[in-house]
């Protein structure tokens, strides 16, 4: 039969017969779980009971919810913390980078070992270094130089800038291998036509470098803020006696929503969470297509 | 291959170190100098977590970076313990078939949506290409359910299923199949090669570079995945690296030189697979950030 097939149809043909397994995959285990997100989100269900129509009921509690509250500020100041310390950092980094010849591999290595670890692990050891005396790194070393105690995980102000900080760490790395990229792709000539009209420094940066940048820091901000939006390794493992804590200080959606669905088996109401955090990244994915747009 | 060669080359000049040379005068030495410092302070958490886990129990406690007396004793503790071998293998299996399976399945949809015309192709694309939109943490309640539902919990397919093909992984391949030229494949066609046989042999060489970016990134994501593992795992044996470490050292509680080790032993593998393909792999990075 094969062989009566024109040559299109054979085309036609194969190409399902590539995506034949991928399109079910897609449709399994994609398209209806979302699906299904959605639904769970107006049931009221335990997981073992019945699964009951609850219609806004979910989100109304979400809404009246304190403690849903505290979390969505906490995510967010995760982001407005995150995302513009690592990128300044970051940008600094790469633009001295750049400029540097000696030893360049040696210093781009250094950078960029932190994304190669994995984030259970280091929130461990920064969890070891925010000890109290006589165990924590970092308290031990204000010890030594006559510097008061700081209580990093154990207060409610504190904490969640110290979780922050081993997850702009270990991005860095990555972030500075995108800026350098950017950075050569700018063309020299820009530089030359500057130099030779004898623009300063501070100008040069401000009125080329960044500019033409723009579709990298777009990308970083983006790809960053959805990485702070989502986090939840780090915290996990660095408050895991009381997850989230101290007194949900630190405690962001992703963390929520893992306690709602499997710690107090509230699947609907945990679905709802899903739901509000698809929202937001589905605003900040947009967001971008609109800066890239004019382009 | 000259499209081969071509992002190569590209990616070679990207990357072949500053393209400004300079005398140093003292402003390039500080420059050095404070890039140098930073540097040290990035990898300072690694390098502690390492010396931390060579020292005593009594010696945790100093700030000193070398070991008085290093010794191995903490890895043999926590190795024969027995549970991180099994921990390390469950990773192991779990990241590399994962790898393969995006490798071939992200390719063969990239390399079908870029080469081949036929009707649905914009709806497939779009509706792969939307998914990218959907967070993990959205379906991870209904793959729970799902995997409850047909026994998938604590097993490796529970824990591999849902990451056997990317959206990210088909872009990026995607993009690198523009860069075969169609006559590579019209010629292959002629030759008598079955389309199968075209991608494989034909197709599949000339983007080895973006394979190799793609089976980066996935095995990284799998080794250090810990959302969903956490989730659908439940008995220790099935644990994975991350999962496994978080409850140990969460037992291991104050005994701050064996939670370095488990730390280390999840950590030095991968840094060691990068200290050897270094260029390859941030050649890799750059190619999968600004493609995909």
């Amino acid at each position: 039969m094969y062989r009566t097939l024109s040559i299109r149809q054979k085309q036609i043909a194969w190409a399902w017969a590539f995506l034949a397994l991928p399109v079910v995959f897609y449709v399994v285990i994609r398209f209806y779980p979302t699906a299904n997100a959605m639904v769970i989100s107006f049931q009221d269900w335990n997981l073992l009971g019945e699964r009951s129509w609850a219609g806004l009921a979910n989100y109304q509690k979400l809404w009246a919810d304190p403690a849903f509250w505290q979390v969505f500020r906490n995510t967010f100041v995760y982001l407005i913390l995150g995302t513009p310390i690592s990128l300044v950092i970051s940008f600094a980094v790469a633009y001295h980078l750049d400029k540097t010849r000696f030893m360049h591999g040696f210093l781009r290595l250094l950078y960029f070992l932190p994304f190669m670890t994995s984030a259970v692990a280091m929130a461990w050891v920064w969890r070891w270094f925010y000890q109290p005396v006589p165990i924590g790194l970092f308290n031990n070393l204000l010890a030594d130089i006559g510097i008061p105690q700081v209580q990093f995980l154990r207060s409610t102000t504190n904490a969640l800038p110290a979780i922050l900080a081993p997850a702009v760490w270990a991005g860095l790395g990555f972030q500075i291998i995108i800026f350098m990229a950017g950075l050569r792709a700018i063309p020299q000539s820009y530089y030359e036509a500057a130099r030779i009209d004898g623009v300063s420094g501070w100008t040069v940066l401000f009125e080329i470098t960044l500019p033409l940048l723009r579709p990298t820091i777009v990308f970083l901000v983006v790809f960053s803020s959805i990485g702070f939006l989502r986090i939840f390794d780090q915290v996990f493992n660095m408050t895991t006696n009381d997850p989230g804590g101290p007194l949900n200080s630190t405690k962001p959606l992703v963390l929520l929503i893992y306690q709602s669905a499997f710690t107090d088996f509230d699947m609907g109401y945990a679905a709802a969470q899903t739901v509000v955090l698809f929202l937001i990244l589905l605003l900040v994915s947009l967001f971008q297509l609109y800066l890239l747009r004019d382009r | 291959m000259a499209t081969a060669g071509d992002i190569r080359a590209s990616s070679d000049t990207l990357f072949a170190g500053a393209a400004r040379p300079r005398r140093a005068n003292f402003g390039q030495i500080l420059r050095w100098a404070l890039l140098f410092a930073g540097g040290v302070l990035m990898v300072m958490p690694i390098v502690y977590m390492i010396s931390t886990s060579l020292k005593w129990p009594h010696e945790i406690y100093d700030v000193s970076l070398i070991p008085n007396e290093p010794h191995l004793e903490n890895y043999t503790y926590v190795l024969e313990d027995g549970r991180f071998y099994g921990w390390f293998i469950n990773s192991l299996i779990i990241a590399t078939i994962t790898t393969i399976s995006n490798v071939l399945f992200d390719s063969l949809v990239g390399y079908t949506l870029c080469k081949f015309r036929f009707p649905g192709r914009y709806i497939v694309f779009i509706a792969i290409l939307s998914t990218l939109m959907i967070p993990t943490e959205m379906l991870v309640i209904p793959w729970y359910l799902m995997s409850q539902q047909f026994g998938w919990l604590d097993t490796y397919w529970g824990i591999m299923f849902p990451g056997l093909m990317t959206a990210f992984g088909t872009f990026l391949m995607k993009q690198f199949f523009e860069t075969v030229p169609d006559d590579f494949i019209e010629a292959a066609r002629i030759d008598g090669l079955n389309e199968l046989q075209i991608w494989w042999t034909v197709a599949m060489p000339l983007v080895k570079p973006a394979l190799a970016a793609l089976a980066i990134f996935v095995f990284l994501g799998n080794w250090t995945a810990f959302i969903w593992p956490l989730i659908v795992t439940n008995s220790w044996d099935m644990y994975t690296l991350p999962v496994g470490l978080s409850t140990f050292a969460d037992e291991a509680d104050v005994a701050w030189e064996l939670v370095m080790t488990g730390a280390a032993i999840s950590t030095i593998p991968t840094l060691i697979v990068f200290l050897i393909f270094q260029r390859f792999i941030i050649r890799g990075v750059v190619m999968a950030g600004l493609k995909g």
